[in-house]
């Protein structure tokens, strides 16, 4: 008979360190570039991100126990920096610039499109089948191509309505 | 516009030679270009003899505040008895602004050669180059070619290192940016201490930006001299510099002039002029943090520092944003104050509560809300925000907002009056 594992209630799973192996040895290498340990810390959380897809509490501890830091000033980090994700998003993370220069060439339009086409549905939330989570971010620094749009790390340039739907079946 | 382009044949193209040239990004390719000519003998020149020339080539900071640059270097402590460092500034993030950017993804290899110079200049060990989060596309290219660079050992005892951002507009002000580096929330410091007495970690320190360092290769390779003879107006106002010009224009994209060149022909002959039947209504020359101006004023603006601050603006970062007949100022100023009250980093109460307070006045006067004393309100509120704060964040957040009022009031009042339909939800 097999047993199906009761789930742990929230934040009770056993955590599995980030920073071991070639992860640690890549921090570090970080350390070297640095003359004190604290300074490692956003290229730190970049690597619980890139790994773990967003930076939970238990991360921010192991990441304030790696470089001599109290967990409190991690989070005080963490949440001064927009891109850091403090909860888990879609497997898919789109911003698209609303600044002046792009809403002056419809910016809005690509927004309301990605919503609909992804499912979405809403600014921040994620889509029923976990795909997709999009949002609106201030300027991207690509005015000149509006709009320009990140879906993950792909900075994707001059995005209007048409071109939403072969860009999200991309991602499929 | 996308690259390659055939530069306009009024452009001065010194920086922006390589932009749309892929094999540039290469070493060997950058070296075929002439690239890195410069460095070995700057690196055997004292630096005193350097930071000389780029004092004499009249060459000043093109991140937007357009201080000397050599000046700046001549900051650093004559005796060295601490680490210098130098930050590159590669934070671009000023609404209008995309030049760094192309800058990065088309020569990457120029960043990191005046870089070095810099480096040499201000005797600094390490140069942090502190690219925004964002830009994923340019920080994978530099990371390429500095690798190649260390490969071949050019650098000689400098170290540079690529420091990625996480996502907050404020660590483009330099301290803000050390306090990054540090490992800190970016908050601006209080000055003094400036950066050349106690930068990042504390030691002393230079900040320059991306366009900055790139024209130094230059200045080193052709003379003070003839730096300072690519100048159409103002002689304090010398060299290129690239105008990111975006919004209501036929051909955006970068273009490379000869600083005191009439933003007239910039907008109508370099970038094409304005989409079929349209006609200019404002435009904000120099990023999102300085003033608009009206079309008259635009039509007669030289650009180059004095020739901005002559017309109530400034040059900036050079970010030019131009709005038609069919932009709703209002609107569009709103758009601009909620950048800076979601950029704002909240430790000055003017700063955290002003931008929070300009954007809900104003998104109440596009629901259709808004009353008779708003205009003064939003006016009285700007006079608070401007000068009375760490950084000038919050200045940059009343520009907009004071010169739209002056320029485009009646916008403001048909909203307020009921002339015009509200365009945000109550």
């Amino acid at each position: 008979m097999s047993v199906t594992p009761a789930a742990h209630p929230e934040g009770t799973e056993p955590y599995e360190p980030v920073f071991e192996g070639h992860r640690l040895e890549e921090l570090n290498r970080l350390l070297a570039r640095f003359p004190n340990r604290q300074a490692a810390l956003l290229p730190a959380l970049w690597i619980v991100q890139r790994e773990r897809g967003w930076i939970s509490d238990p991360s921010m501890a192991e990441v304030a126990e790696v470089l001599g830091l109290t967990p409190a000033y991690v989070k005080g980090v963490v949440t001064f920096y927009t891109m850091y994700h403090q909860h888990p998003v879609g497997r898919h993370f789109v911003q698209i610039c609303t600044t002046s220069p792009c809403n002056l060439c419809g910016a809005e339009d690509v927004v309301k499109t990605f919503l609909k086409e992804t499912g979405a549905g809403e600014l921040g939330a994620t889509s029923v089948d976990g795909r997709w989570t999009v949002i609106e971010v201030e300027c991207l620094g690509a005015c000149g191509f509006a709009t320009p749009i990140l879906v993950d790390d792909d900075f994707i340039e001059s995005v209007t309505p048409e071109k939403v739907k072969e860009i999200v079946r991309k991602y499929l | 516009m996308g690259y390659p382009h055939k530069p306009h044949a009024r452009e001065t193209v010194v920086l922006s030679k390589y932009f749309g040239d892929a094999e540039a990004r290469s070493l060997k390719g950058w070296k075929k270009r002439g690239g890195y000519e410069m460095l070995e003998k700057a690196l055997a020149t004292d630096p005193a003899a350097i930071i000389e020339e780029v004092k004499n080539s009249g060459l000043r900071g093109r991140g937007g505040a357009g201080f000397p640059t050599g000046l700046k270097w001549s900051f650093m402590p004559k005796e060295k008895k601490k680490s210098h460092y130098l930050c590159v500034n590669a934070d671009e993030s000023e609404p209008g602004t995309f030049k760094d950017r192309e800058i990065m993804r088309w020569t990457p290899h120029a960043l990191l050669e005046g870089t070095v110079i810099a480096a040499h200049a201000i005797r600094a060990e390490i140069a942090y180059i502190y690219i925004r989060g964002e830009f994923t596309e340019p920080l994978a290219i530099m990371e390429q070619a500095l690798a190649e660079a260390n490969a071949a050992k050019l650098f000689g005892n400098i170290k540079v290192y690529l420091h990625r951002g996480a996502g907050a507009y404020i660590c483009g002000e330099e301290t803000a940016l050390m306090n990054s580096i540090e490992g800190k929330r970016g908050n601006p410091r209080i000055k003094p201490p400036f950066p050349a007495a106690a930068g990042v970690f504390g030691m002393p320190t230079t900040i320059n930006n991306v366009e900055t360092l790139v024209a130094v290769p230059h200045i080193l390779k052709n003379g003070a001299d003839w730096y300072k003879r690519l100048c159409l107006s103002n002689p304090k106002s010398t060299g290129t510099k690239l105008l990111s010009v975006c919004g209501h224009i036929a051909q955006p994209g970068n273009y490379e002039i000869t600083l005191g060149f009439p933003l007239k022909d910039l907008l109508y002959d370099l970038a094409g002029g304005m989409r079929p039947g349209r006609t200019l209504k404002a435009c904000i020359p120099g990023g999102s943090s300085v003033p608009m101006l009206n079309r008259e004023e635009t039509e007669s603006t030289l650009l180059d520092y004095e020739g901005c601050v002559e017309k109530g603006t400034m040059l900036g970062s050079g970010g030019v944003i131009v709005f038609d007949d069919t932009a709703d100022m209002v609107y569009q100023t709103m758009r601009l104050t909620r950048f800076y009250a979601h950029e704002s980093c909240a430790q000055c109460t003017q700063c955290r509560e002003g931008t929070a307070w300009t954007t809900k006045i104003l998104e109440r006067i596009l629901a259709g809300q808004g009353k008779t004393s708003d205009l003064d309100l939003l006016l009285e509120l700007s006079e608070n925000m401007t000068g009375k704060t760490i950084c000038v964040l919050s200045d940059s957040c009343a520009a907009p907002v004071v010169s739209a009022i002056k320029r485009f009031r009646g916008e403001f009042e048909d909203y307020i009056a009921g002339r015009r339909k509200p365009v945000l939800a109550a």
